[in-house]
């Protein structure tokens, strides 16, 4: 739920990249931080384990300017993808405004990604939340490795696994290099901003 | 109480508390925050550089998970937080099943004068928070 501050003119905004382990979700924060360094006033926040594997959560907020008067400020968390934190993940999702889902899109990861996705769902209703209803936008993540000779599945397949019933934004990226990192982000920033405009409105 | 939009009237009312009951006494900063992480009020002396975007949403999953740890050991909650340092300290309290109240303080300040003073100002944000009906985004 976005926190609307009356006295100071701002929107505070939640938005989560969620996914299967080892998917790309801190590397889309990462590359963010990266690229829109000098409008980024404070430095990213990452709560990792040794192995560099996260533990509960990044953080990286930025202002996108001005709407109607008021200052947004978006709020960036990414969850920890292993399988046994279900618990931080959840917790990270309180007051979720719009959910990214990074999918892997290699062949051996096909599984991984459909069980996140259910567990997400399930993930939400335990705050009342419904994943049909919320700002929601997938990215189809580590397509760059077709060029590797590494299995990738087909956009068909991945969409017809994850995206069939939900029917959100999809779009194919390299969080890495930074394709279309930057086009998923605007997305589901449209999407957030709408959605919330439509509930006060 | 629902907080997702609270009125001009209450945040003043809201801040003047944390000004008068808390800075005024020697908090170095005091911010009131939900368990998502939103930066509710936030007021301080002035010398106070901490980010305190990034500050309120470690602190809320800080409080989360212990929070969660309560639980397990079949405790409802620990509702009351406190982190001492060589200089600095931190201090969490509950406001309600939304809210956080933190206080960061420095050793001049006693911990069971700041005790005193962080419970009249819970109540008092309890109060301020429920004189209007507030509507959520």
């Amino acid at each position: 739920m976005a926190f609307i501050n009356i006295r100071n003119k701002e929107v505070q905004v939640k938005i989560v990249y969620y996914g299967p382990g080892r998917g790309g979700k801190t590397s889309n924060l990462e590359y963010i931080n990266d690229k829109y360094r000098q409008r980024i006033k404070t430095e990213m926040v990452s709560l990792k384990t040794h192995g560099d594997r996260t533990l509960f959560f990044d953080f990286l907020p930025f202002d996108i300017g001005q709407i109607k008067g008021y200052e947004v400020k978006i709020q960036l968390y990414t969850v920890p993808g292993q399988v046994k934190y279900n618990a931080t993940r959840k917790l990270v999702l309180k007051g979720v405004d719009g959910i990214v889902f990074v999918a892997d899109a290699t062949k051996e990861r096909r599984e991984s990604n459909i069980q996140s996705l259910n567990q997400l769902h399930e993930n939400l209703k335990s705050y009342n939340l419904d994943l049909f209803k919320i700002p929601f936008v997938m990215q189809y993540n580590k397509m760059d490795l077709k060029k590797s000779d590494i299995p990738v599945l087909p956009v068909e397949i991945l969409q017809k696994d994850l995206n069939s019933r939900l029917r959100a934004p999809a779009f194919e990226a390299s969080a890495l290099s930074g394709g279309n990192v930057a086009v998923t982000l605007k997305r589901i920033i449209a999407l957030t901003m709408t959605s919330i405009q439509k509930e006060l409105l | 109480m629902n907080y997702g939009f609270v009125n001009q009237d209450q945040l003043e009312d809201i801040d003047n508390t944390l000004k008068e009951d808390l800075v005024d006494i020697g908090v170095e900063c005091v911010m009131l925050i939900d368990m998502a992480g939103n930066t509710i009020a936030k007021c301080d002396n002035g010398k106070c550089t901490v980010d305190t975007y990034a500050f309120a949403a470690l602190a809320a999953g800080n409080y989360a998970t212990v929070d969660a740890m309560a639980k397990l050991v079949g405790e409802t909650e620990f509702s009351l937080l406190f982190h001492k340092g060589e200089k600095a300290s931190i201090h969490f309290s509950k406001v309600n099943e939304e809210l956080l109240l933190i206080t960061m303080f420095n050793k001049e300040l006693s911990l069971g004068f700041l005790r005193l003073k962080v419970v009249e100002v819970i109540e008092k944000i309890r109060n301020i928070c429920g004189q209007t009906k507030v509507s959520a985004t």
